[in-house]
């Protein structure tokens, strides 16, 4: 647009046009700031003008608003310099000028006087240059002297010229922008108002539009493009305002012409500055909202283009599209069907054109994500007009197809001049694409391909695919599935990948069908099984799809599926739960599975082949070595149940890869080797490697995933197999039961699990986590162990036998032959087993075993009896069945016990063997005896013999001991036979009593002395507890639950050293407990002073007279002149013996006779040992009475 | 008030979808889906310095001409999507984001609880009952 501002100018016209050349170049030169009213940012602006000759009908009448048309400035030039010059003719025209400015109210005028030195050299009779220029001011500007400005020389290059030109031009600029904010201020002013009575009836759009518009010209030509675009933008959100009021139920009347039937749907035109035609239907109110919206789009569109903002042309262009559909459809304008989609195809390739008008094509490229929307959309309205047109259908368009197509070509009107000539444009474009199936085929794959492009180069690879996705319902509805089938695979592949069910759902069926056509069976059956198991799908859907498979199942050859699509292993659980089992045992393996059919399905076999090594188990003899493996699987829960890890239940196979894996966690126990403490324990993540492995975020849409194309699934014939048969699946959870194989010892592991319904096979090639299961053989074994904690070499010791039967079945008959030895008989007589016999011969022990079956246990026992060896006897001994004594070189004697033990092997011939089974017992020689003859025994000569005895355990009370040894004379020559026994008997007793004696001063002293009374304080101790045995050797009577003995006491002194004074005996009841003391108190009285030894204090056994006499005449005469009688006491008395014996008045029982009888207490004494006297021998320290007494004084 | 409402975990996959008029379900799917493209676009402009002081919602993603499809991405790269009809001019910038905060403090909501597993989809009727809330009602 070639409008700039109008400026007249008045006055010398020659003078102007001199100067004209030089005013126009140098007025934009320099911008000048142009403040704004309204609080609008100032602005830097170069200013032009259009300068024209003054005349009065340029001036505005009242009411005519155009800004366009408006002289912004009126300029009166003159180069008078002459008084009488100016009073005759140039203040006249002045003054003629300044009247017709004032009355059309104009007041933005200037009026130059251009000096020049030629000139004033000329005429002679010249005033003070400043007397005109004075005089101009005086006349016209009364306040305003800067109206009259002086320009010098204008036409020379001086520097004063330049100067006057400086400020000659910045005059002009101020007062051009005065002009500008007054004028435009008040031209503002005035469209306020008029939009303020906008609400009034009458008010007119398109009047308002005309207005505002008029002042985005005058931004325009100031070249404010952005001011320009605001009036726009303005008017544009007026009218949407309108749109919107109206669909709310505000109608305006205005409105109703623009509700008018659409009749033109030529699209935008974007090639022309200005669409004058457009805009004169809008002056006359004719415009439809169609014509309206182009034309505002094609002015913001020129504007956006001016402020190089081509892609904002884009985006609203976009944002235009659709608003005009959604007006209208809100507007409710009858449209014909296919109008709009023309409209719009039209619009999009317009504005893409004019974009590519004003770009480079790096330019375009790199800005595709603004330009792809466009292509975008035009693809979908060419491909919803084709398929409205009949030009999609495989028969090609009918009759009544072709009378719209004529329709709505007729709607576009005739071609624009202004691409006549173009090869290409819209309107070619697509009066081409309606002309014929082929032909549009051919404009909508070429848009298709387009936008696909653009979407795949700046990464946005769903929205491609979408394009892909009806590319393919294209190519389907033409009948080439071949085409389509790529499309739609990489459609799926990613919504399964990302987990979009619907879509999946969506997706699989088109490409059931492609799949259908393509007569791909295999992959269009794994596509029906998906579908029949697919939840999103109605319940006839799937029933549908179920039955496709079970038509094929009847017909076709053999077909190998994907399992995934058909069921989910849930479970699975062993019975034993170990899944560890000997040979030929039962083993049970429970499968539960979810079938994903929508109906009952009659699966013919369900198999799992297995994979057998002998690795494991074959090699493995005991089930004990088997423990620890339960819980060894990566899911294994130690009670056999292996659970499978399931998918999200939306996303269903597919979403498996996308999806981290869950935590396998497992508690961890380190426990001591040697006494299997617990040294630590924790809880280990047995898939960390899966858990943190780096997850590629992008890569989840990109890798292939089974979901989509299962990959090619092959059925392996294992040789073995768990096998079910006519099972029959439900929906949901089904529970299946299979016996495992356990024939051969080894380990299983389950590949492959294949459920055969017809000629097609449902298969999961590999079931994870591994599933296994272990089968040993045992070879059979005996093992005797002793039922107590040793063997006693001596004693008759029961043995355990145990006959882990393993593979071996005992038959009838069968029987174990114990070799017989010498040491070590077998003693049947006391053989404790149900069903045994045991035969002797005499060398064999023969015991015959019951039937039993394979992988059981015999258990039974025997008594067997170690001779323990003859002397001479050494402790490291093994012995051979056949007797034989072998030396061990090292020392096998346990140190703490002190025992020797025996090694006594036993031969056994097992019925299983043909060898015999050597097994060793060990018996400990219950005591050890060890004896050095310290010199040779001759005649009339004493030896002595010293033992310690040791007991590990409790010691008896009483233990009966025997010597015996073998003799012979020296003289004599076989001393085998020579040797004659000697065998002496005797008991040794354990110490019963302590007794313990302590004599005290008399208070006050610290010594004793001779005549003064000391206290004799005894103690008599229990040291040991009877056993029970040994309990009835001592008479004891029960007082309260207190088992007690009776015992005497008495206190002799043969030594007359000591006086008793008061009881010297009596009788005390003890407790029958260990450590149980009683304490009696006497006195005695020092006869000498001295190193006095102790009294004798002695205890004896007191029997209650109900007793059975057990005095035996003893030949110790000792004991015999001790024992006392005690007739001439109240024996019941508890009480003391009243009597002081100083010296022990002694009644020698002579016989036993005379008690016999007689119902009397009797006295015992102990047996030697029972009583130890801690205070036998001990002294005491006597003084002599210091005053009158003699000293005696022995000399030896 | 929306017609559909999504929750998109950071794998992309679905972790909540819902749209009002029911028969067009899949179309939603598809809509929100693609939507998917410029969220990621919108994502990756910020940068990765800028990520921490990125503002959460990413505004019209891309308008068509039945639907305008507004985003949202939460630190943890979990998307919302809402969709809103186009012919509902009444719909402002301001409430659209005000929607979306109330999904985002509703979402956390059920991260919080505890017998909810990270990544399975949202089945909370508190969350359900509020999407509900800023759903057209379904005549």
């Amino acid at each position: 647009m070639e409008n700039k501002p109008i400026v007249t100018c008045a006055g010398d016209q020659s003078l102007f046009t001199s100067l004209y050349t030089s005013l126009a170049q140098q007025l934009p030169k320099e911008p000048m700031e142009w403040r704004r009213s309204y609080g609008r940012a100032p602005k830097m602006i170069h200013l032009e003008a259009n300068f024209v000759q003054f005349k009065e009908e340029l001036l505005p009448k009242d009411g005519n608003r155009a800004l366009l048309t408006f002289p912004f400035l009126h300029i009166y030039w003159t180069d008078c310099c002459d008084t009488e010059m100016y009073k005759v003719s140039v203040k006249d025209g002045m003054l003629r000028w300044q009247s017709t400015l004032r009355l059309h109210g104009s007041v933005d005028w200037l009026i130059v006087v251009v000096e020049s030195e030629a000139k004033k050299k000329n005429k002679t009779n010249i005033l003070p240059r400043t007397s005109i220029v004075d005089k101009i001011r005086n006349d016209f500007c009364n306040k305003q002297s800067d109206r009259c400005v002086v320009l010098s020389d204008p036409l020379k290059e001086s520097s004063r010229s330049q100067d006057s030109w400086n400020s000659f031009l910045t005059k002009l600029r101020t007062l051009l922008l005065m002009s500008f904010t007054k004028n435009l201020g008040r031209f503002e002013d005035d469209m306020r108002t008029l939009r303020e009575k906008r609400t009034e009836p009458g008010w007119s759009f398109c009047d308002y539009f005309m207005v505002q518009e008029e002042l985005a010209f005058v931004f325009e030509m100031l070249q404010q493009f952005e001011d320009a675009l605001v009036q726009y933008d303005e008017l544009d959100a007026l009218f949407t305002q309108y749109v919107l009021n109206f669909g709310a139920g505000d109608g305006a009347n205005w409105l109703g012409s623009f509700c008018a039937t659409v009749k033109r749907w030529s699209g935008l035109l974007l090639r022309r500055p200005i669409d004058m035609e457009k805009r004169e239907l809008i002056q006359r109110g004719e415009a439809s909202l169609l014509d309206l919206r182009s034309y505002l789009f094609s002015r913001q569109c020129t504007l956006l283009i001016f402020l190089q903002r081509p892609w904002e042309v884009t985006q609203r262009a976009l944002e235009l599209l659709h608003n005009c559909v959604q007006e209208l459809r809100l507007l409710e304008v009858s449209v014909v069907q296919g109008a709009l989609d023309c409209w719009v195809f039209l619009s999009c390739l317009e504005v893409l054109h004019r974009i590519e008008g004003c770009c480079d094509r790096a330019q375009l490229e790199a800005n595709c994500s603004h330009t792809v929307g466009l292509w975008t959309y035009a693809t979908e309205k060419l491909k919803s007009l084709g398929y409205l047109c009949g030009l999609v259908a495989e028969k090609g368009p009918t009759s009544e197809d072709l009378n719209r197509t004529v329709d709505l070509l007729a709607g576009l009107g005739e071609e624009r001049p202004e691409t006549v000539n173009s090869l290409q444009s819209p309107y070619k474009k697509l009066n081409e694409a309606l002309s014929s199936v082929e032909a549009f085929e051919k404009h909508y794959l070429e848009l298709s391909h387009a936008a696909m492009e653009m979407y795949r180069a700046i990464g946005r690879m769903r929205s491609s695919r979408l394009i892909g996705k009806s590319l393919a319902e294209f190519y389907m509805k033409k009948g080439d599935p071949e085409r389509a089938e790529g499309f739609l695979d990489d459609s799926l592949r990613s919504y399964v990948a990302e987990g979009w069910s619907l879509q999946v759902t969506h997706t699989r069926k088109q490409m059931a069908e492609c799949q259908k056509l393509l007569q791909q069976t295999e992959d269009y059956l794994q596509t029906s099984a998906l579908l029949a198991g697919d939840a999103n799908l109605t319940e006839e859907e799937r029933k549908h799809f179920y039955q496709v498979i079970l038509t094929f199942a009847s017909q076709a050859p053999t077909v190998a599926l994907s399992m995934a699509a058909f069921a989910q292993l849930r479970q699975m659980q062993f019975s034993p739960p170990g899944a560890v089992v000997h040979v030929g045992a039962a083993l049970q393996l429970e499968l539960r599975v979810r079938c994903l059919m929508p109906v009952a399905v009659q699966v013919e076999q369900l198999a799992a082949t297995l994979h057998f090594s002998l690795e494991q188990g074959g090699a493995r003899g005991r089930a004990g070595g088997t423990q620890r493996r339960t819980g060894q699987g990566p899911q294994g829960q130690g009670d056999g149940v292996v659970l499978f890890p399931q998918g999200s239940p939306l996303a269903g196979a597919g979403m498996g890869a996308s999806l981290p894996p869950a935590l396998e966690l497992y508690e961890m126990q380190d426990r001591s080797p040697s006494d299997s403490s617990l040294n630590s324990t924790g809880v280990v993540c047995k898939n960390m490697h899966l858990l943190l492995r780096r997850h590629d975020s992008s890569a989840s849409l990109d890798t292939p995933t089974a979901g989509a194309l299962p990959a090619a699934v092959a059925v392996d014939d294992g040789a073995q197999m768990l096998r079910a048969r006519d099972i029959t699946l439900q929906p949901g959870d089904n529970s299946i039961l299979f016996t495992a194989p356990t024939g051969e010892p080894g380990s299983y592991t389950l590949r492959q699990l294949c459920g055969s319904v017809g000629r097609v096979q449902f298969v999961q090639s590999h079931i994870y986590p591994v599933v296994q299961y272990e089968v040993y053989s045992q070879e059979p074994q005996l093992t005797i162990e002793p039922l107590s904690d040793n063997l006693l070499a001596g004693i008759p010791q029961k043995v355990k036998f145990t006959i882990a039967t393993g593979h071996y079945s005992v038959k009838k008959g069968d029987a174990l032959q114990l070799s017989n030895t010498d040491s070590m008989p077998i003693l049947h007589s006391s053989c404790c087993s149900r069903a045994l016999s045991v035969q002797s011969s005499e060398k064999v022990t023969s015991i015959s075993l019951p039937p039993t079956p394979p992988y059981h246990t015999l258990e039974f026992q025997l008594e067997v009896l170690c001779h323990i060896p003859p002397t001479p006897f050494k402790p490291d001994i093994e012995r051979l069945t056949n007797g034989e004594v072998r030396h061990r070189p090292k020392n096998h004697s346990q140190a703490d016990s002190g025992m020797i033990h025996i090694d006594q092997k036993v031969s056994i011939d097992c019925p299983w063997s043909i060898y015999s089974t050597l097994i060793s017992l060990t018996f400990y020689v219950p005591f050890k005896a060890k004896h050095s003859i310290l010199s040779t025994v001759c005649s009339q000569q004493s030896v002595f013999c010293l033992w310690e005895m040791r007991w590990v355990k409790h010691l008896p009370l009483c233990l009966q001991c025997a010597f015996s040894a073998s003799f012979a004379p020296v003289s004599a020559s076989d001393a085998h036979t020579a040797f004659k026994p000697y065998r002496y008997e005797f008991q040794l007793d354990r110490t019963l009593y302590s007794l313990k004696a302590e004599i005290l001063p008399s208070s006050g002293d610290q010594h004793c002395r001779t005549g003064a009374l000391c206290g004799l304080e005894v103690s008599i101790t229990r040291q040991a507890e009877p056993s029970e045995t040994e309990g009835e050797e001592e008479e004891s009577t029960e007082i309260e639950g207190l088992r007690t003995t009776k015992l005497m006491y008495e206190v002799v002194d043969n030594s007359s050293n000591w006086a008793v004074c008061g009881k010297s005996s009596g009788v005390v009841s003890m407790p029958v407990a260990a450590s149980a003391t009683h304490r009696v108190q006497m006195e005695v009285m020092p006869l000498f002073a001295g190193h006095l030894p102790f009294p004798d204090i002695k205890v004896f056994k007191y029997l209650p007279h109900s007793a059975v006499p057990a005095i035996q005449p003893d030949t110790d005469s000792c004991l015999e002149n001790d024992t006392m009688s005690l007739l001439d006491k109240g024996l019941d008395d508890q009480g003391d013996t009243a009597s002081i014996r100083s010296r022990g008045s002694i009644h020698s029982v002579g016989s036993g006779e005379q008690q016999r009888g007689l119902p009397m207490p009797r006295l015992e004494p102990f047996s030697p040992g029972q009583v130890f006297y801690w205070s036998q021998g001990r002294q005491v320290l006597v003084l002599p009475v210091t005053d009158d007494h003699v000293m005696e004084v022995n000399v030896t | 008030m929306a017609v559909c409402i999504a929750v998109i975990a950071k794998e992309n996959y679905p972790l909540y979808i819902r749209s009002v008029p029911v028969q067009n379900e899949l179309k939603f799917h598809y809509t929100v889906h693609t939507s998917l493209d410029v969220v990621e676009e919108k994502i990756s402009a910020v940068g990765k310095a800028m990520a921490d002081q990125r503002e959460l919602y990413l505004g019209l993603l891309y308008p068509t001409e039945d639907y305008k499809v507004y985003g949202y991405v939460t630190n943890s790269k979990v998307k919302f999507v809402i969709v809103a009809d186009s012919s509902n001019t009444s719909l402002r910038d301001n409430e659209i984001r005000s929607m979306f905060r109330k999904l985002h403090n509703s979402f956390t909501d059920v991260m919080c609880n505890p017998f909810y597993n990270p990544g399975d989809t949202i089945q909370s009727k508190a969350f359900d009952s509020m999407v509900s809330a800023m759903m057209v009602q379904a005549s």
